[in-house]
């Protein structure tokens, strides 16, 4: 987006074309593609269990067997003596096929696999969750007998078995075509599941010491063709033909999977991976899939409240909003908003900061940030989009290199991680990871470390770009990636945690020049793309307009209609909103959707406790024992709206639910109201016609590059001894709030663990399975160690799990923690 | 003109230690090897080509054209597997080859890996078979010791080195995709096809799989000459071959002939059937996985074409004599609870239609078949023969079909009669010839 502007995806190459027949129809496809997806084309649907697009063919369950002829090399057609699966079979020129449609041979062929396959399946249909969306009841009425002929002993099994907490194997309905398996091994690199015994007792299998620890686990779930593989949050909950779907967007990261929310009597059941080639495939992670039971824990709120003798009680909305603009036009107020909400709520909570409470004082950024940050991307991530040049997820499809930096994908994005997988599957990608340890991610994406500790990222960035002075020239991982580099079109990954990395982003944004790549910003929180478009940031106004360009601001305030002039100078981000309500200079607080232990302040809690707070949430969160006014809003399935990606492609939901909750911009409609300002914010399609209204406007690169300040020289954290420098990250499944009241998926989370290197570990005599306390800034855990290949002296742990909170530590980039073996005393 | 035995692989078995290098060097051991080291590889396959050799694991496809199927040489490695996975019912060639003259077979590893430029040849044997296995390794040690194997073989720095494995037991790895993955350390289970062990096999190389009997075969047809081999057998099946008589005949063993030689023949030599009272009810030309044969059939010329064209194959020349006494349902039952237990389960035919067969013989063996019940036996081989994914559930069919084309009477039989009384087991006892009725 900012660098080069000629991608290679403008002229696709010329694709050879073969031209067959099917059941007599003329039909082109690509050289390549499958018998089975060429009759697709042409609306003939073969019966299939064991074919699926997203895997390899492996051509199992003969199901979808058809009559084929050839011709020969002197042109005249010959039959193929048996009948051929169409899933593995690759279309010829000239090929002649007879589905069931049109051949006797192939329509018996497909019977009898079909009688088989109910050989060994149990009749029990009218128990099993899959009935009524199962491929195998479906396909045994359209392509079976209409009756069995088989009237002996089926295999039997206990059933079902946990292979995870949360996925359930049903033995007796396996029909053995191994997509899980396959999705396992080949899509998600997880291979902890695999087919054993042989024979008819052959049969989905686990290892007996390693637990199937996949993040991808619930699409084995969805594409099971028959119900031997269940969810357990949706075992005996409902019937396919009870439940109403709404298609819709998942609300957890920022790779913007389609999902469909399966709701029955106002409650949601289940969600699905929904099919998105250009975003999630058919994919989606078991977060998305199964953590959205946050809304329907007793702590949610209903009624607006507001704060009496210290205690919070219901009152009505009137009372509420007025006592809210009360506290609010007494003082100077600022608004934080967390990247939770969707873009047209963002731009709500900005315009309500701009318009009604006359300040730039607005920041969606409720985590570890920084100016350069701020700066990073009002210059190269607003207004990137597909569109105007935008990193891809098809492009991650096809790079050659892809450099990670400060971003783990497997935790913080796992869609990208699919995609970079399939990447490096398909197109040989060549993956480095800027990082301190190598990961299992990284090492499913065939990635190789550039080793670096927490803080230094600026300098292998630079040695990577520049002429190589430094000492990271030396190892061999290093001359790879620089070798890598010089091939053109190579994408850089950078991720929210490097905000607080002196220079990274630059320096990340000039590694992309430097070798005619792309770069690319991933955050982890699905509002945060859209956020920053909308304009919460406290230098940005919507669609990349800057507070600081008068004519910007003119647009803006005669878009809005504003009556005033928009207030012109800048405002605070988060820390500075934090820290001068703190002192008091700012006295109210708009907090949407924050967990003010998220940001990892240190003056957090004392500038909430000090200032009037209006808090709009969904639940009891770590806002509300501070909050004045609580105004309820509702929650991801009972609102729309849309996500911007990270790509930032739209990615518009609806409301699955029917609701009597308001979404927050129009409570914040109504508080503007109280306040004396149209905000012009009541509907959605109010906000969408406002903001579809500015012109887009790419990414201007580095237009104050010469503004800025030059990268500060980094300072390399020193541990002294006993000490170490804190690497950290969060994992997908960890005590995030969004993910509460879901035990089965909680039961596959990661269990938090130390990790050094093993010198590192000499130095404290630790061995493995030692206890370690890390602590450190007033923070202080002890969890099992873990001892691999990394950077010295540098201890990893995951920054909000289970018995391990390290929020308060982890927007200092290396910070300094002290390491001792064994438990808290 | 009665057809003579042609011993050659089997010449030797009955000397005292016939196993050792030293008794193999006395019967021209390792001279085609020396020869070979001095040929074109070129020369070699063409050699192999014009001798007619047909792949002696069953399948018969030309052993020459095999190893020209092999692409261009790109500078990596190239790979030789032999297939010792020996484990047909009623098929013994292979195993006693390797246990009496293993170094037949490692000769023919060397000249062949020489021939196609391979320097790693790797032999799967069937695990079972721990004797055999243990043979291989010393007569591979001993190869190594005197040169013929290791570093600059006889000097003229060709490299081979020779791995022995052996497999966990299962059918299934015969079939020679999946003895690739077996070897390759994953579960047995065949691969999709293309792409061709010869383009893709071991390791994603290009590899060639040949029958223990065909490398063996290589060491003579060297050093006499393709055309002493071509004129051997008929015009399309040249050669000798090792013929197993197993069952009722009076001296079950391997008798190495000329192919085209016939079971009435081979009888002959095998001293008559073992009670010449008894007469010849069915045999197998080539193990269980080929159609039966009666005694209508015993003048058939056993080569590939013949055998084919009275609807069986030729296989592994494993001929299971069966005489009058023996129920052929409960034989084929017995059979179809060999391919069930072996069935690798990955296609749904083979894996289901071999559990249901099983089931519906061995109703039929003990007499509680339903008059449905023969058709539906045929009607379930119709829907897993060429349906599988491999050749294992073509093979399961193969008995029950023609055992109820040839003796559909005996199948209806099993409609009400068990087997024991259509069949008193005591019929087929040596110790007692008189059927002597035993109150149950």
């Amino acid at each position: 987006m900012t660098v080069t502007s000629d991608k290679s995806s403008g002229e696709a190459p010329e694709v050879e074309m073969v031209a067959l027949t099917i059941d007599g129809l003329e039909v082109s496809v690509p050289k390549d593609t499958l018998v089975i997806r060429a009759a697709e084309q042409l609306g003939i649907q073969i019966p299939r269990f064991c074919d699926h697009p997203g895997l390899d063919p492996v051509g199992a369950c003969r199901q979808c067997l058809v009559e084929v002829a050839m011709p020969d090399r002197e042109g005249n057609v010959k039959p193929m003596p048996k009948p051929q699966a169409s899933c593995t079979m690759t279309v010829a020129p000239g090929m002649e096929v007879k589905t069931q449609l049109t051949s006797a041979v192939a329509d018996k062929a497909q019977q009898g696999v079909m009688e088989l396959l109910l050989v060994n399946h149990p009749l029990d249909c009218p128990v099993c969750d899959k009935g009524g969306e199962c491929p195998l009841q479906n396909q045994a009425m359209s392509n079976g007998r209409a009756s069995s002929r088989f009237e002996d002993v089926k295999r039997t099994y206990p059933k079902p078995i946990n292979i995870s907490s949360q996925v359930l194997l049903d033995r007796e309905r396996c029909i053995l075509c191994a997509r899980c398996t396959r999705f396992s091994d080949q899509v998600a690199g997880d291979p902890f599941i695999a087919l054993v015994e042989r024979g008819a007792l052959q049969q989905v299998g686990i290892y007996e010491e390693q637990p199937f620890e996949s993040y991808f686990s619930g699409n084995t779930v969805q594409i099971c063709p028959v119900g031997a593989l269940t969810g357990a949050a949706y075992r005996f909950r409902s019937r396919p033909f009870d439940l109403v779907s709404t298609a819709s967007v998942c609300e957890h990261c920022a790779s913007g999977c389609s999902l469909r929310v399966d709701h029955r009597r106002g409650k949601v059941m289940r969600r699905m991976a929904l099919a998105t080639p250009e975003v999630n495939e058919e994919w989606n992670c078991d977060k998305g899939r199964w953590a959205f039971t946050y809304p329907m824990l007793d702590d949610r709120f209903e009624l607006p409240m507001v704060r009496r003798d210290g205690e919070l009680v219901p009152v009505s909305w009137q009372e509420a909003l007025a006592v809210a603009a009360d506290g609010l036009r007494a003082t100077r107020s600022a608004v934080l908003v967390g990247g939770r909400v969707g873009r047209e709520d963002a731009y709500a909570y900005g315009k309500l900061a701009r318009l009604a409470l006359g300040t730039n004082d607005v920041d969606f950024r409720a985590r570890p940030h920084s100016a350069e940050e701020e700066r990073y991307l009002a210059e190269h991530v607003v207004g990137s989009t597909p569109e105007t040049g935008g990193v891809t997820y098809a492009d991650l499809d096809t790079a050659t290199t892809v450099v990670l930096v400060g971003f783990e994908p497997e935790e913080e994005s796992p869609i990208v991680f699919l995609r970079l997988r399939k990447a490096y599957r398909k197109a040989a990608t060549k993956v480095f990871s800027i990082a301190p340890l190598e990961t299992r991610g990284l090492d499913k994406l065939g990635g190789t470390l550039l080793p670096s500790a927490p803080g230094t990222e600026t300098e292998v960035l630079q040695a990577l770009a520049g002429d190589g002075t430094s000492e990271h020239m030396g190892s061999d991982a290093f001359a790879a990636a620089r070798t890598a580099l010089r091939d053109p079109g190579a994408i850089v990954l950078v991720g929210e945690r490097l905000a607080t990395v002196p220079g990274a982003l630059a320096a990340a944004a000039d590694l992309a020049r430097s070798a005619s790549g792309r770069v690319a910003w991933v955050p982890r929180r699905a509002g945060e793309r859209g956020a920053l478009d909308a304009g919460t940031l406290p230098s940005l106004l919507p669609g990349g307009r800057l507070v600081a360009d008068q004519a910007d601001r003119s647009e803006i305030a005669e878009l809005w209609q504003a009556e005033t002039e928009l207030p012109t100078t800048p405002g605070r981000d988060t820390a500075a909103i934090l820290e001068s309500a703190s002192i008091g200079e700012i006295g109210g607080l708009v907090v949407g959707g924050v967990d003010v232990d998220d940001i990892g302040h240190a003056d957090g809690h004392e500038a909430l406790r000090r200032a009037f707070v209006v808090s709009l949430d969904l639940r009891e969160s770590t806002v509300t024992p501070f909050a004045d006014v609580v105004l309820p809003v509702a929650p991801h399935d009972e609102s729309e709206g849309s996500f911007l990606d990270w790509e930032g492609r739209p990615r518009p939901y609806r409301a699955a639910l029917d609701t009597t909750a308001m979404a927050d911009h129009r409570v914040l409609s109504m508080l503007a109201d109280e306040l004396g300002v149209f905000l012009g914010t009541r509907s959605l399609r109010e906000v969408r016609a406002e903001m579809d209204a500015l012109a887009p406007r790419a990414p201007q690169g580095g237009r104050t590059d010469d503004a800025g300040d030059p990268p500060s020289p980094v300072s390399v954290p020193s541990p002294g001894p006993g000490e170490m420098v804190l690497a950290t990250w969060r994992t997908l499944l960890d005590r995030g709030t969004m993910q509460d009241g879901e035990p089965f998926l909680a039961g596959t989370a990661k269990a938090p663990r130390a990790v050094m290197s093993p010198v590192s570990a000499e130095t404290l005599s630790i061995v493995p399975g030692d206890l370690v306390t890390v602590s450190g800034g007033g923070v202080r855990v002890t969890v099992p160690v873990h001892i691999q290949p990394m950077v010295d002296h540098v201890v990893w742990l995951p920054t909000n799990s289970e018995s391990c909170d390290l929020r308060a530590l982890a927007g200092q980039a290396g910070a300094v923690v002290t390491v001792t073996k064994g438990g808290a005393a | 003109m009665a057809t003579q035995l042609t011993p050659i692989l089997t010449k030797f078995w009955d000397h005292p230690q016939s196993w050792t290098l030293a008794t193999y060097e006395d019967n021209e051991g390792y001279q085609a090897l020396k020869q070979a080291l001095t040929m074109e590889p070129a020369d070699l396959v063409q050699m192999a080509k014009d001798s007619g050799l047909r792949g002696r694991g069953g399948a018969g496809f030309p052993t020459g054209m095999k190893w020209g199927f092999l692409p261009p040489d790109d500078g990596g490695p190239r790979y030789l597997v032999v297939n010792a996975d020996e484990s047909e019912p009623g098929t013994c060639k292979d195993i006693p080859l390797m246990m009496a003259a293993p170094h037949f077979l490692i000769e023919g590893v060397a000249i062949t890996s020489f021939a196609i430029g391979c320097n790693h040849a790797f032999i799967y044997v069937r695990g079972e078979v721990v004797h055999v296995y243990r043979r291989l390794l010393r007569a591979v040690e001993e190869a190594y010791a005197a040169g013929y194997l290791g570093k600059d073989i006889q000097g003229t720095g060709y490299d081979l080195d020779v791995t022995v494995h052996a497999g966990a037991g299962a059918y299934i790895c015969g079939e020679e995709t999946a003895l690739l993955d077996s070897l390759e350390g994953r579960r047995g289970q065949p691969r999709l096809k293309p792409p061709f062990p010869a383009v893709a096999g071991l390791y994603a190389r290009p590899t060639v799989v040949n029958n223990v009997e065909s490398i063996a075969s290589i060491p003579p047809i060297l050093l006499h000459g393709s055309d002493w081999f071509a004129d051997m057998g008929t015009e399309k099946s040249q050669g000798f071959g090792i013929f197993s008589l197993s069952g009722h005949v009076k001296y079950p063993g391997q008798y190495e002939a000329p192919l085209g030689i016939t079971l009435r023949e081979l009888i002959d030599m095998a001293g008559g059937m073992r009670d010449p009272s008894k007469k010849l009810k069915f045999w197998t030309p080539g193990g269980s996985s080929t159609p039966i044969f009666t005694d209508r059939h015993l003048d058939v010329p056993l080569d590939f074409e013949s055998v084919a064209a009275e609807g069986s194959m030729l296989g592994t020349r494993a001929l299971q004599i069966f005489d009058e006494t023996v129920s052929v349902v409960r034989a084929v039952s017995r059979w179809i609870d060999f391919y069930k237990h072996e069935s690798c389960g990955k296609c749904t035919p083979c894996r289901e239609g071999t559990w249901w067969l099983a089931q519906v013989l061995e109703r039929l063996e003990h007499g509680k078949g339903t008059p449905e019940d023969i058709d539906k036996l045929v009607d379930i081989c119709d829907n897993i023969l060429g349906r599988s994914f491999c050749a294992l559930g073509d093979g399961a069919t193969s008995p029950v079909t023609s055992a109820v084309k040839y003796f559909r009477e005996e199948f209806e039989v099993g409609c009400h009669t068990p087997w024991w009384e259509a069949f008193p087991p005591e019929a087929s006892t040596l110790f007692n010839q008189r059927s002597v009725k035993v109150n149950a």
